[in-house]
């Protein structure tokens, strides 16, 4: 039996237990709906103000309801202690990480594929043209996110202060994700020469690429006792 | 430095602290600093003398990002020894390296006021020098906050690791975001080295300097005083299960 | 004091002067013990001796912070994934997750230990312990009873040659208990079994050897025959000072 096998055995448990009550993914999606409504009170954006704000508004969105997500994942852990019980389980302690990390990007990704239509049709912007770079970025951001943010919810699950410490610890590490998306996003619908876009974008990888592997393997340093 | 009460008395007595040495040297080099950047610098063409505190920005932020350095190191070594010193060396580090990242974000924006208008200006060092203080910040959270000290030395260790990584990162992200929006007033970078008249560069060094020894001695200072608060608690515990017996009550910690 | 036994030339489970610090405080102060295949270990404390504190660094879920563990002869601090397959624990909390059926809790451990028809497996060991009828129900609908049951099932999910079980009757009732407890005779002499508890009755029943933890350190241990359960409470008293 392999590692790969193990990580597809946390995230059916993970997918299992989600489908059936949906709680953190009603949760999320309201959340990020409901933000979206807020910005758009608070900045009352003009057609031609939508394109340049939209990138911006969905970014902060993200940020936030992934924090809503990323809590409740290991929140459920919590109970009977389930994460001593996976740490008793003859893998390296990162499968958790790696598991945990896939579970709470597929919701992430779910709320994306809700959340920008919605965005999109309030703002009036056509996201069509752009459709495929555009699904890149979110997704490229979206594992930057995660992969901090599933380190930082197992960390923070283990305080007293879990809701508050997971958002303080996520956004000033995950800013490089919040720049760079909102910029190559913003560049995407703006119709940028892709040359201009393509730092943008690289960083995200690097971003991406040094925070998957470091989660993966600091992750035990986190769980353990 | 000598961590036992006779060691100490040893050294006391033969009258030589290096510790003492560093802060006399320092001490030397803050006044030629001052001095020099006070009277000895020329005046800077553009912003005239309110230009000066560059000398104390400068080293602030420089001995800020050391001090983050020191961090990162301290907390590899912690997680892989497990040897409560390197957590202690990361813990003094972080709170001296909050101070002096304090200081340099505060003589920024007072440059920054003084020189062009505003407050704040989204400088790319100056905004990579504002997130590492966030991240410090959060580093003193998680150690206030993160639980018994066995747990919350381990997370600020791993925080001290990937917020070392990510510095690199913030920063060129910084840049390129900057570098889409060019300020309206052009920001003349504080040209370390480039372009600078040789007085200037000398009176930066040995502020410089300065700074960097004043780090060291706060370091050794805060680390040995943190020493001592361990072996203080350690003492008390032994007392309180002798006086206590065997049996006798909970203990935190363990079942 | 610590015994040696010369039974076989390799321990199931040796634990040699362990200690553990959590900062300053000092929750086992060289602690040994050993126990063998087939062989069941009770061991009896008061709150804040260490005992699951003990039971964590036997399972390798801690490390100790000085003193070695054994786990077959093998050193956990080297090959701990592989050596877990051999441990199995019974905790206070239950490892189950409320959101799954008990066959789900049961598929799920299965699988994750790599156990050949996982399904087959989940099934025969809710027959075992009882709970064919509930396997299809959310353990959030399971009573204190039922939860223990399941437990102890899914600890025994890998077949482990070490079973561990932390205060495994707190909470349960006259009947419940005493179904556990034949559950565990029934286990005697096929896996090395370490139990903590305050049931000094209990812990008797199913053991062939005692000890006592008090402060972190092992007040007493009593050798095959220690079954008198008066004798054992008697100096239950005497380690811990008060009246039993």
């Amino acid at each position: 039996m392999t590692a790969l096998t193990a990580v597809r055995h946390l995230l059916w448990k993970d997918l299992v237990l989600e489908l059936r009550t949906r709680e953190i993914l009603t949760a999320m999606t309201i959340f990020a709906m409901l933000v979206a409504v807020v910005f758009n009170f608070a900045f009352s954006p003009s057609p031609a103000d939508s394109l340049r704000l939209l990138p911006g508004m969905l970014w902060v969105t993200l940020a936030f309801a992934s924090t809503l997500g990323l809590s409740r994942s290991f929140v459920l852990e919590r109970d009977q202690q389930c994460l001593e019980a996976l740490r008793l389980l003859p893998w390296d302690p990162g499968l958790i990480y790696a598991g945990k990390f896939l579970s709470n990007l597929l919701y992430l990704l779910a709320v994306e594929a809700l959340l920008l239509p919605a965005l999109a049709a309030i703002a009036g912007v056509r996201l069509l043209p752009a459709g495929g770079a555009l699904i890149g970025v979110l997704l490229l951001g979206s594992v930057g996110l995660v992969a901090v943010g599933t380190l930082f919810s197992a960390m923070s699950v283990h305080t007293r202060i879990r809701e508050v410490l997971l958002p303080v610890l996520l956004f000033p590490l995950a800013s490089p994700v919040l720049i760079n998306g909102t910029r190559a996003t913003l560049g995407i619908l703006g119709g940028w020469p892709w040359a201009d876009i393509l730092p943008g974008v690289r960083l995200l990888v690097a971003f991406d690429v040094i925070f998957v592997v470091v989660g993966y393997l600091v992750f035990e340093y986190v769980v353990e006792e | 430095m000598a961590a036992t009460a006779t060691g100490r008395a040893t050294a006391a007595s033969r009258g030589f602290d290096w510790r003492e040495v560093l802060i006399w040297i320092g001490a030397a080099l803050g006044f030629s600093g001052l001095y020099m950047a006070i009277l000895f610098a020329p005046e800077e063409a553009t912003m005239s003398h309110a230009q000066r505190i560059f000398y104390v920005h400068v080293p602030a932020a420089w001995v800020g990002f050391l001090a983050f350095g020191v961090v990162f190191l301290s907390s590899v070594a912690f997680l892989w020894t497990r040897q409560r010193r390197f957590d202690l060396a990361a813990h003094a580090s972080t709170e001296i390296g909050v101070v002096f990242t304090t200081v340099a974000i505060a003589s920024g924006a007072v440059w920054g006021k003084s020189a062009w208008g505003t407050w704040w200006t989204w400088d790319p060092r100056l905004t990579t020098t504002f997130m590492l203080w966030f991240i410090y910040a959060v580093s003193l959270m998680v150690r206030a906050y993160g639980g018994p000290s066995s747990q919350s030395a381990r997370f600020a260790a791993v925080l001290g690791i990937v917020g070392f990584l990510d510095i690199p990162l913030i920063h060129l992200s910084v840049l390129w975001w900057r570098s889409l929006h060019p300020l309206p007033v052009v920001v003349r970078a504080e040209g370390f080295g480039s372009g600078l008249p040789p007085e200037m560069l000398w009176a930066l060094l040995v502020n410089v300097a300065a700074f960097t020894l004043l780090y060291v001695a706060l370091f050794s200072l805060r680390r040995a005083q943190m020493t001592a608060q361990d072996a203080l608690s350690a003492q008390r515990e032994q007392q309180r299960r002798h006086t206590a017996g065997p049996g006798a009550g909970m203990r935190e910690g363990s079942r | 004091m610590h015994s040696a036994h010369g039974r076989g030339s390799v321990q199931a489970l040796a634990l040699q002067e362990i200690t553990k610090c959590f900062g300053p405080v000092q929750a086992l102060r060289g602690v040994s013990l050993t126990v063998g295949d087939g062989e069941a270990l009770a061991v009896f404390g008061p709150n804040g001796a260490g005992k699951t504190t003990l039971l964590k660094i036997a399972a390798t879920l801690m490390r100790p912070t000085s003193g070695t563990v054994r786990i077959l002869g093998a050193d956990p601090s080297h090959q701990a994934p592989q050596l877990r397959r051999l441990i199995g624990l019974v905790s206070h909390q239950s490892y189950l997750y409320a959101g799954l059926t008990g066959f789900e809790n049961l598929l799920f451990t299965a699988r994750m230990y790599g156990v050949p028809d996982a399904r087959a497996r989940a099934h025969a060991l809710l027959e075992t312990v009882g709970l064919s009828h509930r396997g299809g129900d959310l353990v959030r609908t399971y009573s204190r009873g039922m939860t223990q049951r399941l437990s102890i099932a899914r600890a025994l999910v890998h077949d482990p040659r070490i079973l561990l079980l932390d205060e495994p009757f707190t909470g349960l009732d006259r009947q419940a208990a005493m179904a556990f407890r034949d559950l565990l005779l029934a286990m005697r002499g096929t896996r090395a079994i370490i139990l903590t508890t305050h049931s000094i009755e209990q812990g008797v029943a199913v053991s062939d050897r005692v000890a006592i933890l008090v402060d972190g350190a092992v007040a007493y241990e009593a050798e095959n025959g220690a079954r008198d359960v008066g004798t054992v409470e008697r100096v239950y008293a005497q380690c811990v000072g008060v009246p039993a």
